[in-house]
């Protein structure tokens, strides 16, 4: 507890500093960008154009295309917010200053000031409300943005947004949404008093705001005064998980510099050496595709996730011939070859009937559905890559050997939903993992999961027990894979470094 | 003193204003008088440049407006805007400092111009630390006409400086700038559309139409000399009123009779207009009163059929010159 609450803090100063560097470097631009475009109006509807347009763009969106430009972390996620403040600055600069009485200016010229005395000491302090409220819009906006930068390892309190959504965990979503909304208050309620500032006081204003911002920036800094050799990205799940890295660090005393990023960015930036290790699943397709190499976990924290099919025992005794038919498939795919059959889905963009068709048929196990009316199966999947292909499997197979016809269903979300309908009988089966069936779904006490976890024969023994005894389902032989968390390097770097196991990588990271 | 020779003003391919020339002699109030866009304004804004002229010279203070950097010379003239053109986020007394601040006078000086212009300009020394939101209509009026004054330009520009004020205030406040002794030395170009508005301040009224001007002269001149029908028909409304107000006792004093001694008399100076007289006339009502006019032993009698008799008289005579 006080260790979150140390790390919560933390979160919160580095949100800040996102917010802020971001607001601070948007004003710098965005303020004299509106000034330009006020005295240049044929250029108005260009720049006022090209910031509402990258407003328009999704953050998640926005936050990926920096990626490429200035990798993960800290840099990216800056330029990102910075983008997304503009729009409020420059247009309400622009507003500000063309809004300014036009006998005020011509009397200011008429008298004899100068372009710049005009601009400081009449437009801009006359200006400076409507200026003021476009630099609070992109403050609340900021805060609420900054929460994403967590995706791309900037850190925030996204990373307990995050984290809590991955782990299904309310509290933690509390933790960083509660923060981050007070934040959005506070900073809007401070910038509303200097909105209403008396004019008099204005002049001591422009430099109490940005001396504010720069402290308030800095923040930022200051966490990142540690520094290892090795970085490595885990998702915001692994991160708070005891099977993720809270086992590394207990289990193999690991201790080197993280972050938390999206697991859609992970892989990629494992591949352009932002990263050094990561978190991901033993048969990602991406494995392959971006050239990584599992490290062995000769410790066994992380749970087996050996997949089979779940099937309802009911359908089984009507149609018993399922039950051999589903079991061809048992033991034909080890971790590789699932790798090898995931990258060409997800990444080969092949779809998945046909990498499945095309896989049964190499093991000779593909025939012509018979079109038999027996009766019908209904298979449902989780929505990924993977479960798509099994799916597609089960369905060839039960065509192929029986006289049943199938039913897919493939928009089956979660875990969670996919078990509902399967014990609301709304499908017959899906293909599930072990550790999935044993630490979502029957959650046993602490004891019961620590003295099985380590042993993948002990934990399918005791799924297939409990299933059939609480919901009368039947968990058939495992396929082969093992599906699991995952720690991963880059070939190349693994094998200079002579890195197989995570001890060695724990050695290796101690004697740096 | 202020001098334009054959200046011009063209926007894309109309001619806003097409080759003018006149003076304003040092001293001199000049009026220039016109329906909205005749190019008077126009003008008015390319003295002080805030209009670039196409073509033609402009001269102030004998110093040719294009030979100098802009700002450096509109220092030197003061400028009166129709709507006052205060800073809003600047006090009565830092809006009136601005040009002496541009100029950089120092704290005691400028402080003790702005006392002394409140003075003159009849407004209470508590609003200095006003806001010009806080002031009446005629008080911001005066500020800007303070802020014109204020570092003692020779020449002073004014648009329609009383054109957003209501008749009565504007009325006024005409008379208190008649009276205002920094404006008499001053060499004024005002803009206006009211006739008598014109006739009351100019000493000269410099009429323009479609960028041109029609006639350039004194009161009398436009009065009973006009160039065209324009002219004549432009003051047409006011008429009867412009003349009684431009023809003075003096002008009329061998056409009056004269007054028989007596006592209980009301004397007025024979440089008081025909306009003046009839109005402090009709505002009299005891009968009893006798009005005379004192000039070098000579006295005049006034009243109604006298005065109406000589201004009928004056007028033949002007037609028959």
């Amino acid at each position: 507890m006080l260790e979150q609450s140390g790390k919560l803090l933390e979160q919160t100063f580095a949100h800040i500093g996102l917010t802020f560097i971001s607001l601070f470097l948007s004003i710098l631009i965005g303020i004299p960008a509106g000034i330009w475009i006020s005295k240049q109006k044929k250029w108005s509807g260009t720049v006022l154009g090209i910031a509402g347009i990258l407003q328009t763009i999704p953050s998640i969106a926005l936050l990926g295309f920096m990626i490429p430009l200035f990798g993960i972390g800290a840099k990216p996620a800056i330029v990102a917010l910075m983008l997304y403040a503009f729009l409020p600055i420059i247009r309400n600069t622009y507003t500000g200053i063309t809004g300014v009485n036009a006998a005020v200016t011509d009397a200011a010229k008429g008298m004899g000031m100068t372009s710049s005395q005009i601009l400081f000491k009449v437009e801009l302090p006359l200006a400076m409300p409507v200026i003021l409220a476009g630099i609070r819009t992109a403050t609340v906006i900021n805060v609420g943005v900054a929460t994403l930068a967590a995706y791309i390892a900037a850190g925030g309190l996204g990373e307990f947004i995050f984290g809590g959504i991955a782990l299904n965990n309310t509290n933690m979503i509390l933790a960083g949404a509660i923060p981050a909304a007070l934040l959005a208050i506070i900073f809007d309620f401070f910038l509303a008093k200097a909105q209403h500032i008396n004019i008099k006081k204005k002049k001591k204003a422009l430099i109490i705001i940005p001396l504010m911002l720069i402290s308030l920036s800095s923040f930022y800094l200051l966490p990142s005064a540690i520094s290892s050799k090795m970085l490595a990205g885990f998702t915001p799940e692994f991160m708070g998980r005891s099977d993720g890295y809270l086992g590394l660090k207990n289990k193999y005393g690991l201790k080197m510099r993280t972050v938390v990023i999206s697991d859609a960015v992970m892989y990629k930036a494992a591949y352009e050496k932002q990263l050094d290790v990561i978190s991901g699943y033993s048969t990602d397709g991406r494995l392959k595709a971006y050239n990584l190499v599992v490290l062995t976990d000769d410790k066994t924290i992380f749970p087996p996730y050996y997949a089979a099919p779940v099937i309802r025992q009911e359908v089984l005794q009507k149609y018993p011939e399922v039950e051999s038919t589903l079991n061809l498939l048992a033991g034909r795919i080890n971790d590789s070859i699932m790798t090898e059959l995931n990258y060409k889905v997800d990444y080969l963009k092949l779809s998945p009937e046909k990498v499945a068709r095309d896989f049964l048929t190499e093991q000779k196990l593909y025939k012509e559905p018979r079109n038999g009316k027996k009766g019908v199966i209904r298979i449902g999947s989780k929505i990924f890559g993977e479960q798509y292909i099994l799916l597609q499997m089960y369905a060839m197979l039960l065509k192929g050997n029986t006289d049943l016809s199938v039913e897919t269903k493939t928009g089956l979300g979660g875990t969670k939903i996919c078990f509902d309908a399967l014990t609301n009988k709304q499908i017959d089966m899906y293909p599930e993992y072990t550790g999935t069936g044993l630490l979502v779904l029957l959650q046993p006490d602490n004891s019961i999961v620590r003295s099985i976890i380590g042993n993948k024969e002990k934990v399918f023994q005791f799924v297939q027990k409990q299933f059939a005894e609480k919901y009368s389902i039947k968990w058939l032989k495992p396929i082969g894979f093992n599906n699991a968390y995952a720690l991963m390097m880059r070939k190349k770097q693994a094998s200079d470094l002579k890195i197989k196991t995570i001890s060695q990588l724990k050695m290796y990271i101690d004697n740096n | 003193m202020i001098e334009l020779q054959k200046v011009s003003k063209h926007y894309n391919n109309t001619n806003a204003v097409d080759n003018i020339s006149f003076e304003v002699k040092e001293g001199e109030t000049v009026v220039l008088l016109g329906t909205s866009g005749c190019g008077k304004t126009t003008t008015l804004r390319m003295i002080n440049r805030l209009t670039e002229s196409t073509s033609g010279e402009i001269i102030v203070n004998g110093q040719n407006i294009k030979l100098q950097p802009a700002e450096k010379m509109r220092r030197g003239i003061g400028y009166v805007l129709q709507h006052h053109g205060l800073f809003p986020h600047y006090t009565v007394a830092e809006n009136i400092a601005i040009v002496p601040e541009l100029l950089k006078w120092n704290k005691n000086n400028i402080n003790n111009r702005i006392k002394e212009l409140l003075e003159k300009l009849k407004l209470p020394e508590s609003i200095a630390n006003a806001y010009p939101t806080q002031l009446s209509g005629g008080q911001q009026q005066r500020v800007g006409l303070a802020r014109a004054l204020a570092a003692f330009p020779p020449v002073l520009l004014m648009d329609e400086p009383l054109g957003a004020l209501d008749p009565v205030t504007r009325a006024d406040i005409r008379k208190e700038f008649s009276t205002l002794d920094e404006l008499k030395r001053k060499t004024i170009l005002m803009v206006t559309h009211d006739v008598q508005e014109a006739f009351e301040l100019g000493d000269r009224i410099c009429l323009m139409d479609k960028g041109k001007i029609v006639q350039i002269g004194n009161a009398k001149e436009l009065l009973f000399n006009p160039a065209n029908n324009f002219v004549s028909s432009f003051i047409k409304e006011q008429r009867f009123q412009l003349e009684l107000k431009s023809i003075l006792i003096k002008d009329v004093w061998s056409l009056l009779p004269k007054a028989f001694d007596g006592t209980d008399e009301t004397v007025f100076s024979p440089e008081n207009s025909l306009w003046n007289i009839l109005e402090t006339i009709s505002a009299e009502q005891q009968n009893s009163t006798r009005f005379v006019s004192v000039s070098h032993n000579d006295k005049k009698q006034i009243d109604f059929a006298s005065l109406m008799t000589a201004f009928s008289k004056y007028k033949n005579s002007l037609k028959h010159e």
